[in-house]
């Protein structure tokens, strides 16, 4: 089991798009065998963890065949402390997208559902990858299901906001491909282990390094995305279907930092990471700015979304042990919530048929589930005491305060001061205060069973996270950590112990 | 001669036999009489040449008729090539061809002709035959590309494309008579031995007008830039199911010769025509690609598609060597099939008499006809090179030769483009994936119904696309297998890159 697992989870979401696609378009078919096909994969991403030997670096159930001889690119696939709750997260994020999509989509669900279970098997191969070419094939991949889903599904221009996406996206990872093509012109290989050791031994020529990682770095930090490179979000948030919006935006560019721009190109990145801190503080204070006077509210939370991955940015190339730590907690809190969010949005908008914040008001009363667990969803995002956010910013901003610079940690500090004005300000305008017109005339019920039976174990979830958060730390924890000064020169063994070495001081 | 030789051009043979029996039954047929047999009997020659082109693997590679005409895994992989895509497209026209059209016949056969003047280019090694087999295939495709005699545009296509075509090939036959005059020689070979002390090539000046000249002659079969101007009229005014021949198979054959010509006949002259190819390589991809978005008509968007794509492969030359022929032949085969594959469904949805032939007409493709809009998008993808399809495959090695060979800024101009190039392909893809306009949801529909022989060529089509783009090693193989029969310039051996085992002193 363990040493094909990887495989089946991969695997599954495509088989299950296979079986959407086979059988017939009738009622709501499609939709239970995609979320069967979720629940599924769900359950084998669990077998991760639970079999995960702690407290061993490097990677777990790997397995690394060849595909295609020549160039020599490997199905080579494995997880780590930093991809493994990733992976978990894709598959629990399915789960959500299939209840945001179950009432939201009512036409085209074969095609629909199809193109959602391969946006998933995309997403799986991305975290799980350790070959670059199929690493890359992955991400291009993530893209086309997206893109046709916004297209077709979109509330107003769906193809213009898919165009803007798809071009934001794919254009960047022209130097991408050309910067992996060039290590493998001069490696002779595609496999990120072995590279990680050619750069670390200083072999390659220097100056074209330098910009390799910058080509790696500006195709991943689009997808984050990073100001000023975020003008795709609000408009792919505005017109995505909830279940796209909700796994658009994050994770697969976040990791991608860690993995393949700090991992693979240390020096470079201890170069650039005063540039890249300075961009997240303004991304932070930017993104909270702009989110507090939008009206609606898909675009308020794509502005929020901005902040708070500047955020993790900040804990990312702070390049400090904690800071990682924090950074990738935060990177499962953030995604979390955010699902919950667009959950309960798209449950509004269903509901209400507008995202205007102003015709909202006085919801509280006729619709007390959706009310609560917006509540909570909120005071989780703002990085409450006792709720998982406020793990993951607690050891960003002090890691930043203590070893990176005071002055960063203060403006992201303001910016988490203004996240939570713009969140409280949003649940008072849309739940609290006088009864708007459209509330009192649109008959509207409370959430439904399904969304029930999703949002309460979020918010469980939620509290778990921020109690107990050493259950998923320790995982964490077993991955490489950032680079410190002294991988710069060749050590015995190349970054990755050098680097575990410095990190368990202290 | 001995007779062994014939064996040496079985296909063309078989092909030759097959139209001149065509064209006898099409005659001796009372008129009114169905004439649609004769595409299965087309269709069935053209599978028999392409098995006995197969069985060619076993002759001993060698030369036959006093060194005019060759066997090799190299004109064996393009005589599978062009007799796939010639099986395609019949089996496309069988389908499309209006039904009491009185020159069926003569149609099929044309199309066979013309397969045989492709499949001599490709072999032959003496540059008078070339010149033969380049107007056979000339003169059926000049005839083919005015069949829709109705319209104006047909006559005006042929003719544009028969001036502009033979004027081109005027210069190809200057370029022979300068080589012959500063050589002796219209062999291949022999010119080669005769060009080979490089630092002093004998008559440097009249080799290198040669060069020139022949250049232009095929870089006009190609569409590449400057010499393009002819493809989108011709495209347009050209029936779908001949423009899905022209646009693949005339020009695999050029590309074979385009190959032959530079790396065994001008190897010599490596330095000089490889920046050349770049020029042209570069200005073939951006003119393509800036002038495909701003078309609204289906096959002139493709047409200058096709300009671009041309220029993608020449790409490959910029490669060193036996690793940018491999590129290059299999860029060729993704390319057919993808571009054979578009223009079949086109045909289908815009029918032979064309109706509908703008992008905005494509609209709601996908809840008309889930199966041609599907397949559509699939092309589409394909053609903007997203991994797991051929495109993707084609693109990969062809700028990875490029980088190989040093030209990484071509590379990165090459995939900018390709980035580029998405924003009109996918223009089709969502105008096609929309919900269709209120208007013409109701209007009488215009759509060829599809038969078994069309739903073969599609699957043909598709199948060819997918395999290439998941497992790519068998063609890769026959392509590698193809490049080493052609002697490529000697391997200059860059940095040796350090290998696996290299691992860095402490």
């Amino acid at each position: 089991m363990n040493d094909s697992i990887l495989t089946l989870i991969l695997l599954a979401p495509l088989a299950g798009a296979v079986v959407v696609a086979l059988l017939p378009d009738r009622g709501k078919l499609p939709a239970w065998i995609a979320l069967l096909t979720s629940l599924g994969t769900f359950g084998l991403t669990l077998h991760l963890p639970a079999h995960f030997v702690r407290g061993q670096s490097g990677f777990q159930f790997e397995i690394d065949r060849p595909w295609i001889e020549n160039p020599a690119i490997h199905y080579h696939v494995g997880v780590d402390g930093l991809s493994l709750w990733m992976v978990v997260l894709v598959g629990l994020l399915a789960i959500a997208g299939v209840v945001a999509s179950w009432s939201s989509i009512k036409e085209r669900r074969k095609t629909y559902y199809t193109l959602f279970l391969v946006q998933q098997t995309a997403m799986y191969g991305v975290f799980i990858s350790l070959d670059l070419m199929v690493y890359y094939g992955f991400w291009e991949l993530s893209l086309v299901p997206m893109a046709i889903l916004i297209a077709m599904y979109g509330r107003k221009d769906g193809p213009k906001a898919a165009t803007k996406f798809f071009l934001f996206t794919v254009i960047p990872s022209a130097p991408l491909l050309v910067a992996i093509l060039w290590l493998y012109a001069k490696t002779g290989t595609f496999d990120f282990a072995q590279l990680q050791l050619y750069v670390a031994s200083g072999a390659l020529p220097v100056a074209p390094l330098y910009w390799v990682a910058l080509a790696f770095l500006f195709a991943f930090a689009v997808k984050v995305p990073i100001f000023p490179l975020h003008g795709w979000l609000a408009d792919t948030f505005n017109e995505a279907p909830v279940a796209m919006a909700m796994v658009v935006a994050g994770k697969l560019g976040l990791y991608s930092m860690l993995r393949f721009h700090v991992g693979l190109f240390p020096v470079q990145a201890r170069q650039i990471a005063p540039v890249m801190i300075a961009l997240a503080g303004i991304g932070i204070l930017y993104g909270a700015c702009l989110a507090l006077v939008q009206r609606d509210f898909w675009r308020l939370l794509a502005f929020a979304a901005l902040g708070h991955l500047s955020l993790i940015v900040l804990g990312i190339y702070g390049l400090t042990f904690t800071g990682w730590d924090g950074a990738i907690y935060q990177i499962l809190n953030n995604e979390l919530i955010d699902a919950a969010l667009f959950v309960l949005f798209g449950a509004l908008e269903l509901r209400y048929l507008t995202s205007q914040i102003t015709a909202y008001g006085g919801l509280a009363a006729k619709v007390p589930q959706t009310a609560t667990l917006f509540v909570i969803a909120s005071l989780a995002i703002i990085g409450f005491p006792m709720l998982n956010s406020f793990v993951g910013e607690f050891l960003i901003l002090s890691s930043t305060f203590s070893g990176v610079s005071r002055g960063w940690a203060v403006v992201a500090t303001l910016g988490v001061i203004l996240s939570a004005a713009y969140m409280l300000w949003l649940v008072q305008r849309l739940f609290y205060g006088p009864e708007s017109q459209m509330a009192s005339s649109t008959p509207a019920g409370d959430l439904r069973f399904g969304e029930l039976a999703i949002l309460w174990p979020f918010a469980v979830l939620m509290l778990v996270m921020g109690i107990a958060p050493t259950a998923w730390i320790t995982i964490i924890e077993t991955r490489s950590g950032p680079p410190s000064l002294k991988t710069s020169v060749p050590s015995t063994q190349a970054g990755q112990s050098a680097a575990l070495s410095e990190g368990s001081q202290p | 001669m001995n007779p062994g030789d014939s064996l040496r051009i079985l296909p063309e043979i078989i092909l030759t036999l097959t139209g001149v029996l065509v064209m006898l039954i099409d005659a001796s047929l009372p008129p009114g009489w169905p004439r649609r047999g004769l595409g299965w009997v087309a269709a069935l020659g053209t599978t028999v040449a392409l098995w006995s082109s197969l069985w060619q693997l076993s002759l001993p590679v060698g030369t036959g008729f006093y060194g005019t005409v060759e066997t090799s895994p190299f004109t064996v992989f393009f005589h599978v090539l062009i007799c796939g895509i010639v099986l395609v497209a019949l089996l496309l026209a069988l389908d499309t061809l209006p039904e009491n059209s009185h020159h069926q016949g003569e149609y099929y056969a044309l199309v066979v002709f013309g397969a045989v003047g492709m499949c001599l280019l490709t072999s032959a090694i003496e540059l008078l035959v070339v010149f033969i087999a380049l107007e056979i295939s000339s003169i059926s495709t000049y005839v083919l590309a005015g069949y829709r005699k109705q319209t104006g545009r047909g006559p005006e296509a042929a003719i544009k494309y028969f001036l502009l075509g033979s004027f081109a090939t005027a210069f190809l036959l200057y370029g022979i008579a300068l080589i012959f005059g500063a050589t002796g020689s219209t062999q291949i070979y022999e010119i080669a031995h005769a060009l080979a002390p490089m630092p002093n090539v004998p008559n440097l000046p009249l080799t290198l007008a040669s060069l020139c000249l022949m250049l232009v002659g095929i870089l006009f079969k190609v569409s590449a830039a400057p010499f393009h101007v002819w493809t989108p009229d011709v495209y347009e005014g050209a029936p779908s199911p001949v423009v899905a021949l022209l646009s693949t198979a005339p020009k695999a054959a050029a590309f074979a010769l385009l190959l032959r010509v530079l790396y065994e006949e001008f190897p010599t002259l490596h330095s000089i025509w490889v920046p050349v190819l770049w020029i042209v390589a570069v200005l073939s991809m951006t003119v393509g690609n800036l002038a495909a978005l701003r078309q609204q008509n289906v096959k002139r968007m493709l047409a200058y598609s096709s300009i671009a794509h041309a220029g993608y492969l020449l790409a490959a030359f910029a490669g060193l060597g036996a690793s940018g022929v491999a590129a290059a032949c299999f860029y060729i085969a993704a390319y057919a099939a993808m571009n054979v594959g578009i223009f079949a469904v086109v045909t289908l949805v815009s029918g032979y008499d064309e109706k509908l032939p703008l992008v905005r007409d494509f609209r709601g493709l996908i809840y008309r006809s889930p199966a041609l809009g599907s397949l559509l998008i699939f092309f589409l993808i394909s053609l903007i090179g997203i991994p797991f399809t051929g495109g993707f495959f084609g693109k990969f090695y062809s700028f990875s030769s490029a980088v190989g060979g040093g030209a990484v800024w071509l590379a990165v101009i090459g995939l900018l483009n390709s980035g580029l190039a998405s924003a009109y392909y996918l223009r089709l893809a969502f105008a096609s994936a929309q919900r269709p306009a209120e208007e013409t949801a109701n209007a009488p529909v215009h759509s060829t119904p599809m038969g078994i022989a069309v739903a073969a060529a599609l699957l043909f089509a598709a199948a060819a696309t997918l395999i290439l783009g998941i497992v790519p090693d068998k063609i890769l193989h026959a392509s590698e297998a193809a490049a080493h029969t052609l002697r490529p310039p000697s391997e200059v051996q860059v940095t040796p890159p350090v290998t696996a085992s290299a691992r860095p002193n402490p």
